[in-house]
């Protein structure tokens, strides 16, 4: 008797979704359940979609929001948007218009739940387990937290999905990360990938798919599930994916788009049978202790430049390297607490939702932000915004002396205006501290929001240890 | 887009591992609506200095770099950000094709979309091109390999339908366009969708 091998949680997404099978020849056609749209990454697709005299197949599997070159301050007209500048206020216009004509629901400023695009998704209950999704944005990884296979696309790929709701993929590998044991008290979700990219290395993930498991990853809330899968990607992973279970599907029931009555019956039955079969097989494995992790820190110009913040900058002689702390000007040997602080940024797709807020706001209360620190929180979407503020969030911001802004991806990429100014040293809730990242010139220290808002308290790249009442 | 059958270029070196697409092209040249024009802003913060004028020791701009339409770079090129400004902007100062002995799947994706061969070669092959800048190259794009200045030939390896994309130069749009109704039958399968 033939049993079905057993497969993994990305063999059941990936198959399910299989218009046609890849061959030799021809890599295959897979089926794409949500498009998610910003301003960015589309204009020159929708651009193609006219030239060619094409609709936009499935208008009801695509939704759109505006966030990476939209101001942080309130925005009543396009006026308010030009202070950005040009370019960034062609583009939003554009996106509207675009919107319009082709009939995307569209989450601009008139809309309270407009946000970053990996927040929105999830938060309206688009984002479900089983689901492909993809969108013009590499952290398009978050969204495999539920369960989902989520990767970003280029402009061409996004104009492909637009005119055939597919894709043309070849079959990617799969790496098991499993992290076991608990976390210790100031260690979170942000630790534990920061570490992870630090063992396997930013390219430790290429050609593979992730699927984060065990007992550590269980254990986690879904915005904690969110910032792990989101910075996949910055182990060279398209994809991560975690089993949906029924922290997801609490997550997801009686949001806006999520299924309802007998249909939410049986998408949970569907669901319940995706998380990958005991005995299946990976194509790699990888073994976190969670136990042993300390709030980690990057010291380096990519993510896998990373210590724990009790550890002093590494000593290693490779140009690469030496060029990297040239540029964050950090002395090998030294610790990471000798370097002054200027900027804190509270935010991003990877951190910017209501618990990271309230980790922060919970360490700030009562206290001050230390002189000559400017300190900018920006929530995630503006049903973060209002959650936060229904809970007083925003006032212990003030009283502690940072700025409480409208939601985007502000000082991640500082495609908005906001950005930290050359030379100066930014811990940052972001994902990236590529060289220029958040503004030419600009020094990035990636961190968990406990970790940014210590450093913020103390003035200098701080251990959240010593501020946990 | 053109048919690319064959590359004969010198290259060009830029000795970084780890480039990513935010030093390509950095994020605030991203406001433009069109794919033209990028290739000004190319590595803009490594080839400028802050007062606009070229950084004399940036790789691409020795007066032997000038022309190069092939890029060689260090391991791992092209990871970070999905912006397919990157391709564009290379493509748009006159790069073909980008060498390296490992490129990021997303960047390795829209190259090839644009007409831009991402080239993968193993690491000791990665050592002697970035040891020799100015190097001349010729790459068969229909088999697949990368002719050495002391004539040896490597093989590379690319996906057997991004080739034939590449030699006939067909957009990968029309052949998915004509699988409509095997898409729409698999749509009818799927009751759930809303």
């Amino acid at each position: 008797m033939s049993q079905a091998p057993a497969r993994t949680l990305f063999d059941k997404v990936w198959s399910d979704h299989l218009v046609r099978p890849e061959t030799a020849d021809t890599p295959a056609i897979l089926y794409i359940d949500l498009h998610l749209v910003h301003e960015v990454t589309t204009p020159q697709a929708f651009a193609l979609l006219k030239s060619l005299g094409l609709p936009l197949r499935r208008p009801d599997l695509t939704l759109g929001t505006m966030d990476h070159s939209t101001p942080t301050t309130p925005v009543q007209s396009l006026r308010d948007i030009a202070v950005v500048g040009e370019g960034a206020a062609r583009q939003v216009a554009k996106m509207e218009e675009n919107c319009r004509e082709f009939g995307v629901e569209l989450h601009g400023f008139d809309s309270g739940q407009r946000g970053i695009v990996h927040v929105i998704g999830p938060e309206l209950g688009a984002t479900q387990p089983g689901k492909t999704i993809v969108c013009g944005d590499s952290h398009t990884s978050t969204h495999g937290a539920f369960g989902a296979l989520a990767f970003g696309i280029g402009t061409t790929e996004v104009g492909h999905v637009m005119a055939t709701q597919c894709l043309l993929q070849r079959r990617p590998k799969t790496l098991a990360i499993e992290v076991s044991g608990r976390l210790a008290r100031g260690v979170t979700a942000k630790d534990i990938i920061l570490a992870t990219i630090g063992r396997i290395g930013v390219d430790g993930g290429t050609g593979h798919v992730i699927e984060y498991r065990g007992d550590t990853i269980a254990a986690l809330d879904m915005d904690a599930r969110m910032t792990i899968c989101n910075m996949s990607i910055e182990a060279g992973a398209r994809a991560g994916m975690i089993a949906p279970d029924d922290t997801t599907f609490e997550y997801l029931a009686g949001r806006p788009r999520a299924p309802r009555g007998g249909d939410w019956d049986a998408a949970l039955a569907r669901w319940r049978a995706l998380p990958s079969d005991p005995d299946a097989r990976f194509d790699k494995r990888v073994e976190i202790d969670a136990n042993s992790l300390e709030p980690m820190v990057t010291f380096g110009t990519n993510p896998g430049m990373v210590v724990p913040v009790t550890q002093p900058v590494p000593e290693r002689s490779d140009p690469g390297f030496r060029k990297a702390l040239d540029y964050m000007r950090l002395t090998p040997g030294r610790p990471l607490s000798d370097a002054a602080v200027d900027v804190v940024f509270i935010g991003s797709c990877t951190n910017s939702r209501l618990s990271d807020l309230e980790q922060s706001a919970a360490m700030l209360r009562g206290r001050r932000v230390a002189d000559g620190v400017r300190m900018l929180v920006v929530p995630g979407s503006q049903q973060v915004k209002r959650e936060a503020e229904a809970r007083g969030l925003h006032e212990v911001f003030r009283a502690a002396g940072a700025e409480w802004r409208e939601s985007g991806c502000s000082m991640c990429l500082g495609m908005n205006g906001d950005t930290v100014p050359s030379g100066k040293l930014c811990v940052s809730t972001s994902n990236r501290n590529f060289e220029g990242r958040q503004g030419q010139g600009a020094r990035t220290v990636l961190a968990s929001p406990l970790t940014a808002t210590a450093s913020a308290l103390a003035g200098r790249v701080s251990d959240p240890r010593a501020f946990l009442d | 887009m053109d048919a690319i059958t064959r590359i004969r270029s010198r290259t060009a070196v830029l000795p970084v591992a780890d480039v990513d697409t935010d030093q390509i092209i950095p994020a605030r040249f991203l406001t433009t609506t069109t794919r033209e024009g990028l290739g000004e802003h190319l590595f803009a913060d490594w080839r400028y200095r802050a007062d606009g004028s070229p950084d004399p020791a940036f790789a691409l701009n020795r007066p032997e770099a000038a022309g190069c339409e092939i890029l060689v770079a260090g391991r791992n090129f092209g990871c970070g950000s999905s912006r397919e400004h990157a391709p564009w902007a290379l493509r748009d100062y006159g790069f073909r094709a980008v060498i390296s002995s490992e490129i990021a799947d997303i960047f390795r994706s829209n190259a090839l979309k644009n007409g831009l061969l991402p080239i993968v070669v193993a690491p000791d092959v990665l050592e002697r091109l970035l040891d020799a800048p100015g190097a001349e190259l010729d790459i068969d794009v229909a088999a697949s390999t990368l002719t050495l200045p002391d004539g040896s030939a490597v093989k590379y390896p690319i996906d057997a339908f991004a080739r034939y994309c590449l030699l006939e130069g067909i957009d990968q749009l029309g052949f998915l366009r004509q699988h409509e109704d095997e898409i729409r039958r698999y749509e009818e399968t799927r009751p759930w969708t809303p």
